[in-house]
């Protein structure tokens, strides 16, 4: 799959060792990992703790770096962080002794520099209140937010500095479901208003599902990889309530639930380090569509549909594994 | 009733009955009229030194409190003078101290390089007793003024260089990356981020320093003579006037808690939630 035009990020055999504390052999986290993102894309990661999401995300951001591999950006690779990259990380990363309000001035003021002082504001103001923040609760310091509204703010922040790609880790991982749901619909209705590009991690797989227009799942570590990507063929706008209703929806959840409670450890015991012949691409899945309309849509990578007693003994998964 | 209320109230009752035990217990003073004359040359006190009861003291602060300016030459000076130039030592040595250690603290804090290169010098010359600088100090400033400042200088430069390098180093790695998401250059990044950050343990380092600075200024003080709180001291004494004694006693402990509730005010300031 050649990167076309619309092709945002480039993400190629990207690998992360950790060096051994007693001079063994170095731990390798994640191996090859391989995929892109299309411009205005909303793509989200889901795998297992310990398989390396977050040291993607955070080389994606430039605040790590990995062993090797490349990250490329619009045709320039990733060195460093830059504002054309915004985060949201689980714990919010609000400055305390700031305002909400002053938070989200904080990240325009550096975008646009030669703002005066009252667009730095204006912009942040109707930032916070796209996510329902106003009214005097924009002056509260972050210690005087509940969680869910301080991830707001942080919310706010990044979409305020309008990147190219917004990098989102676990954001809503230490809210409570209800909280959880509410900024779930936020997000979408900042996101549909913008053409904002979203790279999102999560363990909630149907946060995955309303949410993201590909799911990309990663195989459990050490060796970890990008094995499948999957489709969400449910058409958008998706609402919470209407969307368990659609015919796809729990055909695709079965297809990620199976991967992650079997395939993801399978694929990780059946690696062999010596001969890596792994597939760098993940595979292209679209269980939400029935096999006649996958099999059009095929392209180069290898492709399986979602008819389930076929997928856990599937040759072209054997294939794909390095079997 | 409250115990915003109970707690003031105790510490009434327990200065009244420590003053007033103290004040039962100090046998009464010969009266002035019926001293000798050798008796009256001698301060009156040549049979028995005793301590002044509380009564005497209070005459003695409301004397000196009521004319705190005076001077009548070098050894008799107001208690107004004595304290503006112990503060006037105290603070030049303190901001002395201050424009090396907030700088060179945040230096060392960034730098893992620059902390190990100089942690052995602080860690040998920080436990050095103030006054044992003040020898070499008398002979290489020759000025025993320039040289009670170095004391101080010396003296309260620790705390703080040592807490603004904790303070910056223990910023949250989280807020130094949004610092570096946003793209700030290093500069911007120290005084948006890093400098509120680590403000409350700077803070904290500033006052231990004043509270030490506060402690040893008395000591020198009382080493280079001629002015100031601590010289007041020791003149009293050298009078045999314990009155006086007891009176600075309790002037330096209420300069020295005005200073440390300044710090407490900024403190609180800066100081933010997580």
């Amino acid at each position: 799959m050649e990167s076309s035009k619309d092709t945002l990020l480039e993400i190629q055999n990207l690998t992360r060792r950790y060096p051994s504390p007693d001079g063994d052999e170095p731990l390798t986290v994640f191996e090859n990992a391989s995929f892109e993102i299309k411009k205005g894309e909303f793509v989200c990661i889901i795998g297992h703790s310990g398989c390396g999401k977050s040291t993607i995300l955070n080389v994606l951001a430039g605040l790590d770096t990995a062993t090797s591999g490349a990250v490329i950006m619009d045709g320039q690779e990733v060195n460093g962080p830059s504002l054309d990259r915004g985060v949201v990380f689980q714990n919010y990363s609000l400055l305390p002794w700031m305002s909400a309000l002053k938070n989200v001035m904080f990240g325009v003021k550096a975008r646009f520099p030669k703002w005066t002082r009252k667009q730095v504001r204006d912009h942040s103001y109707k930032h916070l209140k796209m996510v329902g923040l106003g009214e005097g609760a924009e002056l509260r310091k972050p210690s005087q937010l509940s969680g869910g509204m301080r991830q707001r703010v942080s919310i706010a922040r990044a979409f305020a500095i309008q990147p190219k790609l917004l990098l989102l880790d676990e954001p809503f991982g230490a809210l409570d479901a209800l909280t959880r749901g509410t900024i779930q619909d936020e997000l979408i209705r900042v996101w549909s208003g913008s053409d904002q590009t979203v790279f999102m991690i999560t363990h909630d797989v149907d946060e995955a599902i309303l949410l993201a227009d590909r799911i990309l799942l990663m195989s459990n570590g050490p060796y970890a990889t990008v094995a499948e990507s999957v489709e969400i063929d449910i058409p958008r706008p998706r609402k919470r309530a209407d969307i368990i209703h659609h015919p796809a929806y729990y055909t695709i959840r079965n297809h990620l639930v199976e991967f992650l409670t079997t395939r993801s450890k399978l694929i990780a015991e059946q690696y062999d380090s010596t001969s890596d012949t792994r597939n760098t691409r993940p595979i292209s899945v679209r269980p939400g569509l029935s096999t006649e309309d996958s099999k059009a849509d095929t392209d180069d990578a290898p492709s399986f549909t979602n008819d389930l007693s076929v997928e856990t003994d599937s040759p072209t998964l054997n294939i794909a594994t390095g079997h | 009733m409250t115990s915003t209320f109970k707690a003031p109230l105790l510490s009434l009752i327990l200065l009244t009955v420590l003053l007033g035990t103290w004040e039962l217990f100090t046998p009464a003073v010969k009266s002035a009229e019926n001293m000798t004359e050798y008796e009256l040359l001698m301060g009156g006190a040549s049979e028995e030194a005793r301590v002044p009861p509380p009564s005497a003291i209070f005459v003695k602060a409301f004397e000196e409190i009521s004319d705190p300016f005076y001077d009548n030459g070098p050894n008799d000076k107001g208690i107004g003078i004595q304290i503006a130039y112990s503060l006037y030592r105290v603070l030049t040595g303190y901001l002395m101290a201050a424009l090396i250690a907030l700088p060179v603290g945040f230096l060392i804090g960034m730098s893992s390089l620059a902390y190990k290169t100089l942690d052995p010098f602080i860690q040998v010359l920080k436990p050095i007793s103030p006054l044992a600088w003040m020898p070499l100090a008398l002979f290489i400033i020759q000025d025993s003024e320039a040289s009670a400042i170095f004391v101080i200088f010396i003296c309260s430069i620790w705390p703080m260089l040592i807490n603004t390098a904790f303070g910056v180093a223990n910023v949250r790695n989280d807020w130094v990356n949004v610092a570096r998401t946003h793209e700030l250059g290093n500069l911007r990044t120290a005084l948006t981020v890093i400098l509120p950050a680590a403000a409350p343990t700077i803070i904290t380092g500033m006052r231990i320093s004043i509270g030490i600075a506060w402690l040893v200024i008395v000591a020198a003080e009382m080493l280079v003579g001629g002015t100031g709180i601590g010289y007041y001291v020791w003149n009293e004494w050298n009078n045999l006037d314990l009155t006086s004694v007891i009176f600075s006693i309790m002037v330096i402990g209420v300069v020295g808690m005005l200073l440390d509730r300044f710090f407490a005010s900024v403190q609180s300031a800066v100081e933010y939630q997580e």
